[in-house]
């Protein structure tokens, strides 16, 4: 132990998902030479949480496919990885954190990568057996042990995960039912244009999509397992089990009992710092700058863990690398990708390009005062990869030529 | 094991044995190459583990589908013997491939 008693305690990081796994490849990068500790919640060493609803779901690919790295990358990269621990509490006067069972653990820097966490359906019979929720490995085991041909599966909430959930169900023969509180699946992120597009392909795979419905609980039996899903005014969904989706939450608790501000996910920089001068943050659980947008963001996704993780890690050894980035997101239903770019709140028109509602394939530009700010695209991967260019230019685009099929993608920004 | 070369855009070389039916991008990724980011995790969702294949071996593998080939078409960096890596499968066939990365993947 030559380095031990005088070497600076060095790197600790909360959380082990796609954002902490980032950081300790790029801190070995940077050229940082400390201790790095990682200490995660789960059993699992970090791993890639996108496919968990989709191929991992469908049992196509087993978890050495979703873990990041292989169990010797921590050990080469002389990372200590604590899972199975909760981080219970931060000091940062003290340079500390309490794990659940009592260790504390002193730090150099503190990297917040903690994440987000499943919002919770707070309804009569919600701790009934056979009500999943969808986010870590071991979830996607227990809804597995229902997937039989024939068994019925209700799905609350009409989102990405809800439909890509469908979509595996589905596949696997099961009778699947989505109920979804808004008048359209997708609401909070789509135009109608795709919500009505989705609705029909589930519904042509046999799904039974319900919109305008509200849970209001769960029926159980005598054994305490799932019946039925109560929609109010004496409607039931008789069921074998519950897969709720119904959107995530930061985990940014920690850092607010320990002083740092929170305000709808830890409070960053544009190089992922927090309020203490020793504390970063990064991926989910953050409230961050976006110089693309020109305001402040909660992002979802595994571009954002990734290359904040990155901005996390060059920031820790002291260099500015701001995170600046157009947002992307995918989803995978059937043998459809859709790759969205950009974000379309406040959107002030929708283009469409190719046709809906005979195709699997088109695109809807979301354009807010003529420039171009989001885009949808299934199965389009030119209208979703030019447009990402075209967004974080703030291009101003004539919609009559993104709607016009004849006008390649590389032309339709030309005058 | 197939035995798989890697070269960076410097001309660096990494030779790797690689478990048959991983893609190049899985094998790229675990063992921590410079020069594949692959951030969509191989769901050929992001075009960022594009790699350049040699004439003798381009034949060698599976025909690019319509998804690869249109994001490869809008890769900044990308070239007529590009591919992308989440999208080939390692297998006794490719014994020796050697694949070279560009400057950046964007």
């Amino acid at each position: 132990m030559s380095m031990s008693a005088s070497a600076s305690p060095g790197i600790v990081i909360i959380g082990a998902g796609q954002a902490a796994s980032q950081a300790v490849v790029s801190l070995r990068a940077e050229g940082f030479e400390g201790a790095i500790t990682l200490i995660g919640d789960e059993a699992e060493p970090p791993y890639q949480r996108p496919p968990l609803s989709k191929k991992f779901l469908a049992g196509e690919i087993g978890f050495d496919r979703v873990e990041l790295k292989p169990a010797e990358f921590y050990a080469n990269a002389h990372c200590t990885l604590m899972l199975g621990t909760r981080v219970t509490a931060i000091d940062a006067k003290a340079k500390t954190v309490t794990t659940g069972d009592g260790h504390v653990i002193a730090y150099t820097k503190l990297l917040i990568a903690t994440g987000s966490r499943v919002r919770e359906i707070n309804v009569p019979g919600f701790d009934l057996k056979g009500v999943h929720y969808l986010r870590s490995v071991g979830d996607v085991h227990e809804i597995q042990s229902h997937f039989k041909a024939g068994a019925r599966m209700v799905i609350v909430g009409g989102g990405y995960i809800g439909l890509e959930v469908a979509a595996v169900a589905k596949k696997n023969g099961l009778d699947v039912t989505v109920l979804e509180t808004a008048n359209r699946v997708l609401a909070r992120v789509v135009d109608p244009i795709v919500s009505r597009f989705y609705e029909r392909v589930h519904a042509a795979a046999g799904v039974n999509i319900c919109t305008d419905v509200t849970v209001v609980g769960f029926e159980g039996d005598a054994d305490h397992n799932v019946t039925g899903v109560n929609a109010g005014d004496g409607k039931i969904f008789p069921c074998d089990f519950v897969v709720v989706g119904i959107g995530i939450l930061p985990n940014a608790e920690l850092a607010e009992m320990a002083g740092i501000e929170v305000s709808n996910g830890i409070v960053v920089d544009e190089c992922t710092r927090t309020s203490d001068p020793d504390i970063f943050a990064a991926g989910d659980c953050t409230n961050h700058p976006n110089g693309v947008f020109d305001r402040r963001l909660r992002l979802e996704s595994v571009q954002n863990a990734i290359e904040q993780g990155k901005t996390a890690a060059a920031a820790m050894t002291g260099k500015d690398k701001p995170y600046n980035q157009v947002p992307w997101f995918w989803s995978d239903q059937y043998d459809l990708k859709l790759q969205i770019a950009g974000l379309s709140q406040g959107y002030t028109q929708a283009v469409t390009r190719g046709n809906p509602d005979t195709d699997n394939n088109f695109a809807v530009f979301y354009l807010k005062d003529g420039v171009l700010i989001a885009v949808d695209a299934v199965n389009r991967p030119p209208e979703f990869m030019m447009s990402k260019m075209l967004i974080a230019q703030h291009a101003k685009l004539d919609p009559a030529r993104l709607a016009d099929e004849t006008i390649n993608m590389k032309e339709v920004a030309k005058a | 094991m197939t035995k798989v070369t890697f070269i960076e855009h410097s001309g660096k070389e990494h030779t790797l044995d690689v478990a048959d039916g991983l893609t190049l991008m899985e094998a790229a990724t675990k063992a921590l190459i410079p020069g594949i980011d692959a951030d969509c995790g191989g769901a050929c969702a992001c075009a960022t583990c594009m790699v350049f294949v040699p004439e003798d071996w381009a034949g060698k593998l599976a025909d690019k589908d319509p998804m690869e080939d249109t994001m490869l078409d809008f890769c900044e960096h990308s070239a007529e013997n590009s591919r992308l890596a989440c999208q080939i499968k390692v297998s006794p066939a490719l014994e020796g491939i050697r694949v070279t990365m560009p400057e950046s993947q964007h």
